[in-house]
């Protein structure tokens, strides 16, 4: 009788230890949920959302606290992403959080800069290089586009440049299938034009 | 010799006689060459002359960029008047950066200097295919010099020579080596004694009788042991991978390169440039162009790189129905959307497009499964999966059923009975999924340093709360004995900063809660309102006063939010700030004299950031003023002074400043600048 206490009670402790163990040596850094949100956004930090970066943003989605719709910058793919991820169904970007824009860098007019320094306390990716009372400048490539570097501008000397299309960065388009005339049309639609 | 055979493939009608009728012809001078600077796989040369300046054929006017990137030269002697973007030969359209020589006819080379492969050593000849600008003229412009280094499977086993040119109407490297085949065995040679490759086959496609026999004799005469392999007709023979499994029965599995198998390949005219380059000291300037079509008179011709198409087509005398031009072939070619572009180093064919010569494809029809374009696919794979995830966007998948080992050549469009433009949705596919791949690597970049960003703000705002922790607690401890001692002079002259007020009111609610210094405080206080009356006597305030009610009011409200806003560097000033130079209305109410200092202190403020201010808004246009003040204006109300404005609901937490709370008013927010050291 007591052996097959020891016995048990050895069993406890040494499954015990074994868990304890497990759960120090193995712990989840973060939450995984909460970081394959992450990755589907597009890291623009630029705060339309209604939180505080990206990150912020996904720990909400991942509470259930925020919608899936709410990424300006994300766009109809990005939420379809999302709802991809999260098993929801497909909505269209919510209009309180802004318009779906074509992606744009900061250009820092510098003739008309004043060398405020606000502006790089603003860029939440230190895309702007400058210091007091000398004139500023965007790095266009760490640029994403953000747009919270206009506002604190006491010139408004900082607009938005959309991103012009060059032969490296150009896309095929999706195939368009060409309207013919009635008498042409076959019997059944296409897939293509049925779409 | 065994000839192997691949999966696949189809036998299109060649078109290959109309422009074989004719030896090569040199097409005639240009007025103005437009030479791109982009015209090989890797980084984009950077321009190395001026507008201005006089340049010579052969002289080189791009500067390879990096180690995957080929020199540009100028084709022929003139002068350099623009360095601009100009149209492509590229199906969007868009323009890049191209230098344009304008020519003075005299056609002069450089100085030619033979270069000598014994004397350069392996890397050496790389290094100087590289500056000659020898790139893959079979249409893909890889830099050769980066091709001639042994993989990782050490030695190779063969060297590829390719010569099949499988894709109809297109015959310059037919006409190439029947006139020059003994370059391109020279060539050859040199390639071979750079790689070291256990034996060399040249497959040329059985359609081109006299282009082996040419090349038979050509090796024959230069003594090489180089087979001279006819490969059966079938296309895409031409295609690397498919030449490598005809002739050596190899396959080279998908995302490995054909050096991992122990081969490597090269087209016959990138031989004949190499060692023009090398026999000659001339630089790539010219390439062969087959222009054909829709033609009176299909012919090749030796083409200086930066001709406009336009001129090129010209020369054959192009029917007058012509309605485009395809650069390549009617297989993998792309229609040109501008003639003006010019001639590339990877410009192999152009073909004058009419409505007869190819006719427009039916209508497109669902897929029917029927499993045509597998059987054709010579890369074995399933083109009808391929195309049904690609239109469905559904990238991913397209990628698992191997997307990008298809090489667009175009069997499955030819032969699917749907007529379904399969290749256009395989394009589509694999430039979104590069843009995808770039976006993302972006937004990881971002992240990064967004991540990096809140990391700093949250040590610099620890560290500056550390500094003024210890600050406030060296005041203290420096103040409290002469606070106690009650003996202090009247500070701070009304021009005095908020910065001496502020550290001088500090003391004084230590002072306050000292139990002990009661009697002394009052006696303090007395005294100090006793010399406030006095001086009221002598000095009439002057900034708060005659201030309208409205004014007054907002002013003490303006006090109230910066006391509870901003504790840590402005300790409410008690009795002690009542030495500051406004006395209250002449009241001994100390809540009174209170709010008098801080007013007075929030108009010195503001005074001196009227008289700090002018520096950078000076010598402005009154229109230009009136713009920084509505801007200032709106930056009071919204931005600065309340992050959590529309815009702002983000800014609340990225801004650096702790003082920015929101709840600070926009006067507060200034002066705590200037008081912040
Ligand atoms: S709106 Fe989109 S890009 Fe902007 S911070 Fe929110 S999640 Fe990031
Ligand atoms: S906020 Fe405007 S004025 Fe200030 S540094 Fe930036 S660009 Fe210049
Ligand atoms: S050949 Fe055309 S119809 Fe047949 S399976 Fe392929 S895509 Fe479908
Ligand atoms: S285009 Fe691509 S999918 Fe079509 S046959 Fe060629 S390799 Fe195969």
């Amino acid at each position: 009788m007591l052996s097959a206490i020891a016995v048990m009670a050895l069993g406890a402790l040494v499954l015990g230890a074994a868990l304890g163990y497990a759960s120090i040596r193995f712990k989840v850094e973060g939450d995984p949920l909460v970081d394959k949100i992450d990755a589907c956004l597009p890291q623009t930090q630029c705060g339309q959302c209604g939180f505080a970066g990206c990150h912020p943003y996904a720990e909400a989605i991942a509470k259930g606290e925020a919608d899936i719709n709410q990424c300006p910058p994300g766009g109809e793919e990005g939420i379809r992403r999302l709802a991809d991820l999260l098993g929801r169904e497909f909505k269209p970007l919510s209009a309180d959080h802004g318009v779906e824009k074509p992606k744009a860098v900061a250009l820092i007019d510098e003739q008309t800069c004043i060398g405020c320094t606000l502006c790089i306390q603003a860029c939440p990716v230190d895309a702007i290089v400058g210091a007091a009372k000398q004139m500023h400048t965007v790095v266009e490539s760490l640029c994403t586009g953000c747009e919270l570097c206009l506002p604190p501008c006491p010139v408004e000397c900082i607009s938005m440049e959309p991103i012009a299309e060059d032969i490296a960065t150009w896309k095929w388009k999706y195939p368009v299938t060409a309207i013919r005339p009635a008498a042409a049309t076959p019997l059944h639609p296409s897939p293509a034009q049925a779409a | 010799m065994g000839i192997f055979s691949f999966k696949g493939g189809v036998k299109p009608a060649s078109h290959k006689a109309e422009s074989t009728a004719l030896p090569i012809g040199e097409a005639p001078l240009a007025a103005r060459y437009v030479v791109p600077l982009h015209q090989s796989i890797g980084g984009t040369p950077r321009p190395c002359v001026a507008v201005g300046d006089a340049v010579l054929r052969g002289q080189r006017i791009g500067e390879a960029d990096g180690w995957i990137s080929a020199a540009v030269h100028a084709p022929t002697s003139g002068t350099v008047v623009a360095i601009e973007d100009a149209p492509m030969p590229h199906p969007s359209g868009l323009p890049a950066l191209a230098v344009v020589i304008e020519a003075d006819g005299c056609d002069a080379w450089i100085e030619r200097q033979p270069a000598d492969p014994a004397a350069l050593g392996p890397d050496g000849v790389r290094a100087y295919l590289q500056q000659s600008g020898v790139v893959g003229l079979g249409g893909a412009v890889f830099p050769s010099h980066a091709k001639l280094s042994a993989g990782k499977a050490g030695a190779l086993d063969e060297l590829v020579i390719n010569g099949a040119e499988c894709e109809p109407y297109i015959t310059c490297d037919d006409l190439l080596m029947r006139e020059r085949a003994e370059g391109i065995v020279a060539g050859t040679a040199l390639f071979r004694d750079l790689l070291k490759p256990k034996r060399v086959l040249i497959g040329i496609e059985d359609n081109k009788p006299e282009a082996i026999a040419a090349m038979q004799a050509a090796v024959a005469k230069a003594g090489e042991d180089f087979a001279v392999v006819a490969v059966p007709t079938r296309y895409p023979t031409g295609g690397a991978k498919e030449l490598i499994r005809v002739l050596t029965g190899k396959e080279v599995p998908a995302a490995q390169r054909s050096t991992d198998q122990g081969v490597q390949c090269f087209n016959v005219a990138t031989a004949y440039t190499a060692w023009r380059a090398v026999a000659f000291g001339e630089p790539v300037t010219s390439r062969l162009v087959t222009v054909t079509g829709n033609v009176g008179s299909a012919r090749n011709w030796d083409v200086r790189i930066g001709t406009p198409i336009a001129e090129v087509m010209a020369l054959a005398a192009p029917n007058p129905d012509t309605d485009g031009v395809v650069m390549g072939g009617p297989m993998m070619g792309v229609m040109l959307p501008d003639t003006a572009a010019p001639v590339v180093k990877a410009t192999n064919c152009l073909i004058a497009h009419s409505p007869a010569l190819f006719p427009p494809k039916p209508a497109e029809m669902p897929c029917i499964r029927c499993g045509e374009c597998a059987r054709a696919c010579p890369h074995q794979l399933q083109p009808f999966e391929l195309y049904w995830w690609s239109r469905a966007k559904n990238f991913g998948k397209a990628q698992e059923y191997a997307l990008f080992d298809c090489i667009e050549c175009g069997c499955c469009n030819f032969v699917c009975p749907s007529h379904i433009p399969l290749v256009s949705y395989f394009r589509f596919a694999k430039s979104e999924i590069w843009a995808r791949e770039k976006e993302k690597a972006a937004a990881e970049a971002a992240k990064t340093r967004f991540e990096f960003k809140q990391l700093r703000d949250e040590r610099e705002k620890a560290e500056k709360a550390e500094r003024l922790a210890k600050a406030a607690a060296r005041q203290a401890e420096k103040t409290a004995p002469a606070a106690t001692a009650s003996e202090r002079p009247a500070p701070a002259a009304p021009g005095a900063d908020v910065t001496t007020s502020a550290t001088v009111a500090a003391p004084s609610p230590a002072a306050d809660g000292n139990g002990d210094a009661e009697a002394a405080k009052k006696a303090a206080i007395a005294a100090a309102l006793e010399r406030a009356r006095a001086q009221r006597a002598s000095a009439v305030p002057r900034n708060t006063d005659g201030l309208s009610p409205a004014r007054q009011a907002e002013i003490a409200a303006i006090d109230a939010r910066r006391e509870s806003a901003t504790p840590a560097t402005a300790p409410t000033p008690v009795a002690s700030a009542a030495p500051a130079p406004v006395p209250a209305d002449a009241t001994t109410d100390e809540e009174a004299a209170k709010k008098a200092a801080i007013a007075a202190a929030m108009a010195r403020a503001r005074a001196q950031r009227a008289a700090a201010k002018p520096r950078n808004t000076d010598n402005l246009t009154p229109a230009q003023q009136a713009a920084v003040a509505a801007i200032d204006q709106r930056r009071e109300s919204t931005g600065l002074a309340s992050p959590a404005g529309a815009t702002g609901t983000a800014a609340a937490p990225l801004s650096t400043d702790p003082h920015a709370a929101p709840a600070s008013s926009p006067p507060a927010a200034d002066a705590d600048r200037t008081s912040t050291p």
